[in-house]
């Protein structure tokens, strides 16, 4: 007991007596403010119950995602004890496809959150900054890739490089760049001309150093609840892709895929398509739920 | 001489995360027709103090006061219609910053008409004689311009000018000025003072002066209250300035650099914490 | 008169700054000349949008110089400026609330600068000038927001010193301050000068202020230079300029009609 309330003492201290402290009592206040909100602890639930999932999907899957049972006795089972969500068309149990499925998803997600992000970041940072031709041509060449929609850019990259989910996934972090790079540069631009800017830039630092120390931390956290809250989109659209056939190929148990193959069996078995379709709707409902806590607490407009 | 406002142990909470804190502390006075100036430092309470009178304290503040009366009207728990009543039409407020108290999207002589409008219905020839007549009475050269022109338009002198005429539009008994010549130059802060000292003259309205500046005060108002943390520390009548007695009062008088040679290093304030009691 | 060689340690000659063109063209200064000698404190005094603030960001390279030029140690300054211009001249801005980076701790902000310039003992140093402003070790990781501004503006003049400059540019260092916060700043830079020999360029509103400060002052209105007066002369009513006189007037409070003092 006194341990851990000397702990919380020493994160909130007023005086930190080390890098490490302010740093660490930086990030519990920020947590603090965050487990107020309930909601946004309702969605990282969700979203640890998914990287959990992801990690330990051999452990959790009671059966084998790829291959079925028997054709002839264990097809389109409704939802029993045996099989939590009954069987698909193959006769494969869609609990353990579902678990396993996990491991798409988040890796979609993860992959695009790490290429789309420092991109964005980049692009709109610099764009920002430098203002005059340089921003012209890099906000052009984003205006470029905002006007298309999402899915249909996708799809054409998709289909110039082939079907898969290594090419699904940089076609949608290609497609989803553009709005990091929009907000990353609007947040530049009223920081650009602000005193502490000028005063680094009275201090002989240059342009790299600026940018990269201290304009790109205070874009980064109204650009990770953005990614946050986008992750609902990325993963429906992964979803979209499986279920054109252009994104994860049989017999991968992509979520958005299996909504396909269950799709002609809709009336008689509704589990099929139902269980990835709730798995989909649930994460990104969870994603949106933490976005809109992590803005509360990191945007720097809303705070005080 | 009646009083016109009488306040006696007046104090403001806010919720914070340790339990309320009282930003304004038992703060009692009174006032007739005169000037009275309200000096302190930032966090003093001075401008919830001027707020809490006119009822406008941010709405998660809690108000209590054994009396708070306006010509006899108890404001304590006042209906919104009494605020109505009184407000713009018996006691008018001035803000520190004119850019952020005018309509930035509609001229101000359409402000002031709609100002006249709430008093009453007039024709619209008479509202518009009327807007220019107050807008001139605040020494505004071309009333004509300043009624077409939108705040934007104006230097800050002359947007508190337009401001001030507002106010006066009820013809208020009670003014509350609110840091009014801060974001001013000095040059243009005496004219504005002026404007202020002519029409308590002429129209014997009452002033209630909010600012930080203790020289700027006491040559202004007839009496000061010296507010430190929440509360009043001192008060005294602004030609008995220099027999101050409160140490709070004299540090602050005295830590200001005189442009005829003061004393090198500047005075500074040593905060007791007695002062808090 | 100084001839026109430039004698002093900085010395700005028919300075003129433009901002935009065409029509939205805005002369923000028009002509104006000084010389600031080593050790010396120099004041310019005027009232919004006399262009005071920006003669200072001309001589540190943040607003361009259009006409003119500025020399700083025999040496005419050229755009942008060299790295080691900033180890001899540094500015402390007008708000301390703006001028801290808000996710920067102070350690980061006093370290900076030395990583920049590659200084030796930075642990040393970082200590060394946080004293020297009278803040503790205590404040040496603490995020701005949880300091006042008073305390911040201190931060704000460690920084400034801690590549140890010998020109330091103030802007209205503590008009955003309380009055007795003010005093406490500065007695501070007025320590500090005295201390490492310093010399400064103050630019202020407050004509008292500046007559607390600077030996020697000009007056700016509109862009243009009213009177250069030496404090003693300003004490002594020597201004010959309506303008200053209009100011000295207004910096001693309201007189109210029919009064006399």
């Amino acid at each position: 007991m006194s341990a851990g309330v000397s702990r919380r003492d020493w994160l909130l201290s007023e005086q930190p007596a080390s890098r490490r402290q302010a740093k660490l009592g930086q990030a519990y206040r920020t947590w603090v403010q965050l487990r107020r909100n309930k909601l946004a602890m309702v969605g990282l639930g969700i979203v640890l119950v998914l990287v959990l999932a992801a990690i330990f999907a051999d452990v959790i899957a009671p059966y084998d995602p790829l291959s079925g049972g028997d054709l002839r006795t264990a097809r389109l089972l409704p939802p029993s004890w045996a099989h939590l969500m009954g069987t698909d068309d193959q006769a494969r149990d869609i609990f353990s496809r579902i678990v396993h499925g996990s491991r798409l998803t988040l890796m979609v997600v993860a992959m695009v959150a790490v290429i789309a992000t420092p991109i964005g970041l980049a692009v709109g940072t610099t764009a920002g900054y430098f203002g005059g031709w340089v921003d012209t041509v890099l906000m052009r060449i984003t205006d470029i890739f905002l006007a298309f929609p999402r899915l249909i850019l996708a799809l054409a990259f998709v289909a110039a490089l082939g079907p898969g989910i290594e090419n699904a996934i940089i076609a949608i972090a290609i497609t989803s760049w553009p709005p990091y790079a929009r907000l990353a540069r609007a947040e530049t631009l009223t920081i650009r001309n602000a005193d502490y800017i000028d005063a680094i830039r009275l201090q002989g630092a240059g342009s790299g150093r600026i940018i990269w120390g201290h304009v790109v931390p205070l874009c980064m956290s109204s650009v990770i609840v953005r990614v946050t809250l986008d992750m609902a989109g990325i993963i429906l659209t992964a979803a979209g892709l499986g279920f054109l056939g252009l994104g994860a190929q049989p017999p991968q148990p992509e979520w958005g895929a299996m909504i396909a193959s269950g799709r002609r069996f809709i009336i008689d078995f509704w589990w099929v398509a139902t269980m990835p379709g709730i798995a989909i709707f649930v994460v990104s409902l969870g994603f949106n739920l933490l976005g809109d806590g992590l803005r509360d607490v990191l945007d720097p407009k809303a705070a005080q | 001489m009646t009083n016109m406002l009488e306040v006696k142990n007046l104090s403001v909470a806010f919720p914070s995360r340790d339990g309320p804190v009282r930003v304004v502390r038992d703060v009692s006075f009174s006032l007739g027709r005169e000037r009275l100036g309200i000096v302190g430092e930032s966090g003093s309470g001075k401008s919830q103090t001027g707020r809490a009178i006119l009822g406008l304290t941010p709405s998660n503040g809690t108000v209590t006061a054994d009396h708070l009366a306006f010509d006899g009207i108890d404001l304590r728990g006042a209906s919104s219609s009494t605020w109505r009543q009184l407000r713009g039409r018996r006691m008018s407020m001035v803000m520190q910053d004119p850019k952020f108290s005018l309509n930035p999207v509609m001229t101000i002589g359409r402000q002031i008409v709609e100002a006249y409008r709430r008093l009453g219905r007039k024709s619209k020839s008479e509202m518009r004689e009327k807007a220019l007549e107050v807008l001139s009475s605040v020494q505004i050269r071309d009333p004509e311009r300043v009624f077409d022109a939108y705040p934007h338009e104006l230097s800050g002198g002359m947007g508190q000018r337009a401001m001030i005429a507002m106010m006066l539009v009820g013809e208020p008994d009670l003014l509350i000025a609110d840091e009014p010549t801060s974001a001013l130059d000095v040059t243009v802060q005496l004219d504005v003072l002026r404007i202020l000292d002519d029409l308590v003259r002429d129209r014997g309205m009452g002033l209630i002066f909010i600012s930080h500046d203790l020289r700027l005060v006491s040559s202004f108002c007839d009496r000061v209250l010296v507010m430190y943390a929440g509360r009043v520390v001192e008060e005294i009548a602004a030609r008995d300035l220099h027999n101050a007695q409160h140490p709070y009062t004299c540090g602050l008088l005295h830590c200001l650099p005189k442009i005829d040679g003061g004393v090198r290093p500047l005075p500074t304030l040593e905060r007791d914490p007695a002062w808090l009691a | 008169m100084t001839a026109s060689n430039t004698k002093g340690l900085i010395s700005v000659r028919d300075l003129g700054v433009t901002f935009g063109h065409g029509t939205n063209e805005v002369k923000a200064v028009r002509g104006v000349s000084f010389d600031v000698a080593q050790g010396e404190s120099f004041g310019i005094v005027g009232e919004s949008g006399s262009g005071k603030s920006t003669v200072l960001r001309a001589i540190c390279g943040l607003a361009p110089t259009s006409a003119g030029t500025i020399t700083f140690q025999g040496e005419a300054l050229k755009a942008p400026r060299q790295p080691a211009f900033y180890r001899d001249v540094q500015m402390v801005f007008q708000d301390p609330y703006a001028s801290l980076h808000p996710r920067h701790t102070i350690d980061k902000v006093l370290s900076e600068p030395l990583a920049i310039h590659g200084l030796d003992d930075p642990e040393g140093r970082v200590e060394r000038a946080l004293e020297d402003v009278g803040l503790g070790q205590g404040f040496r990781f603490r995020f701005p927001h949880q300091l006042s501004g008073g305390q911040r503006q201190r931060v704000a003049i460690a920084r400034a010193l801690i590549l140890e400059p010998q020109v330091l540019l103030l802007d209205e260092p503590t008009s955003a301050l309380d009055a007795s916060i003010q005093a406490e700043v500065l007695n501070l830079l007025d320590a500090l000068r005295h201390k490492r020999g310093l010399t400064y360029v103050l630019v202020s509103h407050d004509l008292a202020v500046v007559a607390h400060m600077c030996e020697r002052l000009v007056v700016m209105q509109h862009g243009r230079e009213v009177e250069e007066l030496t404090r003693s002369a300003l004490q002594h009513h020597e201004a010959t300029q309506e303008y200053t006189r209009n100011l000295l007037v207004a910096s001693e409070g309201f007189k109210a009609k029919g009064t006399s003092t």
